[in-house]
């Protein structure tokens, strides 16, 4: 992650590269979802899109400047919610998710 | 490279393949758990790599912002009630995008206000930085919207004005100009905060036109933009984990989007600018013939104690009664009849993709007794009693009989095929879209009205006695 790197086209490539691929394997892997855990879906990619907190914490880390810093602290707080409550609340979801048990009769 | 370059990168790379098999994991609920702590545990080894970056300073604000934001998280993960999920998953996209849009704006104000070298700021670099800020912009204030709408905030009814259309693209095209503009003058401040202000209206008007009824739309939809915000970052940053965990979520979000279109048979492009439920779009189909037949709860008890088989059709409205424990707890005095049991679920009901899965679930419901539209439709014919507890669209006959109906095409339950048919309503007004549901007038339906948990409770004493 050095941050000239932007500037050369290879690197954007590569970036497109992983982009393509990424969206991909996404959509093999989500198709595969059955809308029985649509909802747990929803959160469980949205903690993972919180990975944005790795982001986050450079910037709010890398002394920019005050607004820099203030900026980047109000997004460490806000990503971090989302990994937090969104594994949270999957778990708690997914732990609902149950087996028709025995039959009792 | 350093040492922690490596270090970082590798965490990276594990993160990355972590998240991969999570999400494959979720494809079963029984391996879904065990995919969600792979997850985490990815998660986990990305952010104790990224403490090892270089470029960091100072950890104080990190770690306050970690803790405030884990507090923040696990108390809403804990006490978050499962009927108020579609409000808390709108909450979040809202934040997850402007997270993202803060890191753009952060690295912008860096690069002009000389903490990084401005000559970095290079015409790709702008792109991403302008796709990053925009998307996470309106989905932000998007998301808000949609947040107030299922909280009751916001009226859920659609808001639309005279040219209101005509308006929001006006409006998108001068932020896209913006943009572009912004790609080849990257150092221009103005038209910068201009763009950025410009987006955060653009999603308050893309959402207040969208009536309550296609909020699965919407929120999978603004799911798909917050992730692609989030790859755009990773654009930004040259972070390969962002990117892949950006994408994972657009896709996500967008399959669900086209998912949900599908199952009301409307395009994208109708339910972001149709404004329906609107009174505009539901002239003419007014003067529905007949009359509703009221039926007793006495009744309806003796026919469910003595059917064969049940399926209950819940919809939005057993979300707002809080009525799943107690559909649950007539489905079970009737299996206990030797009554077979059924819930039927059609993947609009509600107001998220997936909503009455979860609140069946969290009453106990096994999975295995809840059945899609495909698998429960051939079953409705020998279906002796339903029970539509709040659903209405989702259950109207119009949508597949009379080609003149907003809703003309959409995939519906075909309840009306069951030998009989229950609907609790609270009253007899119309629901959400303001249609009419010739399904309740037909002779086999009867009308069961008031609150459908007291309705439920009701019944479950009267089946027993029966």
């Amino acid at each position: 992650m050095n941050s000239e790197a932007l500037t050369s086209p290879q690197t954007i490539i590569a970036a497109l590269y992983v982009f393509v691929l990424a969206a991909f394997l996404g959509y093999q892997v989500i198709s595969r979802v059955p809308p029985l855990l649509h909802t747990p879906l929803m959160s469980a990619t949205n903690a993972i899109s919180g990975i944005s907190l790795v982001g986050s914490i450079v910037i709010a880390g890398s002394g920019h400047g005050t607004v820099a810093t203030v900026l980047g602290f109000i997004a460490v707080v806000c990503s971090a919610t989302n990994v937090v409550g969104g594994f949270v609340i999957t778990d708690r979801m997914l732990r609902m998710f149950k087996r028709k048990e025995a039959p009792k009769k | 490279m350093h040492w922690q370059t490596y270090f970082i990168e590798f965490s990276y790379l594990l993160a990355s393949i972590l998240f991969i098999l999570g999400l494959k994991g979720l494809s079963h609920p029984e391996t879904a758990k065990r995919g969600m702590h792979l997850a985490e545990f990815g998660m986990m080894m990305a952010i104790i790599g990224t403490l090892m970056h270089f470029e960091i300073v100072s950890y104080t604000w990190i770690i306050v912002g970690l803790l405030l934001g884990s507090t923040l998280g696990a108390a809403m993960g804990v006490w978050v009630p499962m009927t108020a999920m579609p409000q808390r998953t709108a909450l979040s996209h809202a934040f997850g995008a402007f997270a993202a849009a803060l890191v753009g704006i952060a690295e912008y104000y860096a690069y002009t206000h000389g903490f990084k070298p401005l000559v970095e700021l290079g015409h790709l670099k702008m792109s991403a930085m302008g796709f990053e800020i925009m998307l996470g912009s309106l989905t932000t204030t998007g998301s808000l919207i949609a947040f107030g709408k299922l909280q009751g905030i916001v009226p859920g009814k659609p808001l639309v004005y005279r040219g209101q259309n005509i308006f929001n693209m006006l409006l998108l095209a001068t932020t896209i100009g913006l943009f572009i503009y912004l790609i080849f003058v990257p150092t221009a401040v103005i038209p910068f905060y201009l763009m950025l202000t410009f987006a955060f209206v653009f999603g308050v008007l893309l959402v207040l036109p969208i009536g309550s009824a296609d909020m699965p739309v919407v929120m999978s939809l603004l799911n798909s933009y917050a992730g692609l915000a989030s790859a755009a970052t990773g654009f930004v940053l040259s972070n390969n984990v962002l990117i892949i965990a950006g994408t994972l979520d657009g896709f996500s979000g967008f399959i669900l989007s086209i998912l949900m279109c599908r199952a009301m048979n409307r395009s994208m492009t109708n339910v972001l600018f149709g404004a329906f439920g609107s009174a505009a779009t539901v002239a003419g189909v007014e003067g529905q013939q007949g009359e509703m037949r009221e039926v007793g709860l006495e009744d309806v008890a003796v026919q469910l104690a003595y059917a064969n088989q049940v399926v209950f059709v819940p919809g939005y409205g057993m979300a707002t009664a809080q009525a799943q424990h107690v559909v649950r707890e007539l489905g079970d005095t009737l299996e206990k009849r030797g009554v077979t049991v059924k819930y039927g679920i059609h993947p609009v009901a509600g107001r998220m993709p997936g909503h009455m899965n979860v609140l069946l679930a969290e009453a106990n419901v096994p999975y295995s007794s809840l059945y899609e539209l495909e698998q429960i439709n051939p079953e409705f014919p020998t279906t002796d009693v339903v029970v539509v507890i709040g659903a209405n669209d989702v259950v109207n006959p119009d949508a597949r009989d009379n080609p003149n109906s907003p809703i003309a095409g959409m995939p519906i339950l075909e309840v009306d095929h069951a030998k009989s048919v229950v609907v609790l309503k609270r009253g007899q007004g119309k629901g959400f879209s303001g249609l009419e549901n010739p399904l309740f007038f037909k002779a086999n339906t009867g009308m069961l009205y008031g609150d459908a948990k007291d309705s439920l409770t009701k019944l479950v004493g009267a089946v027993q006695h029966a």
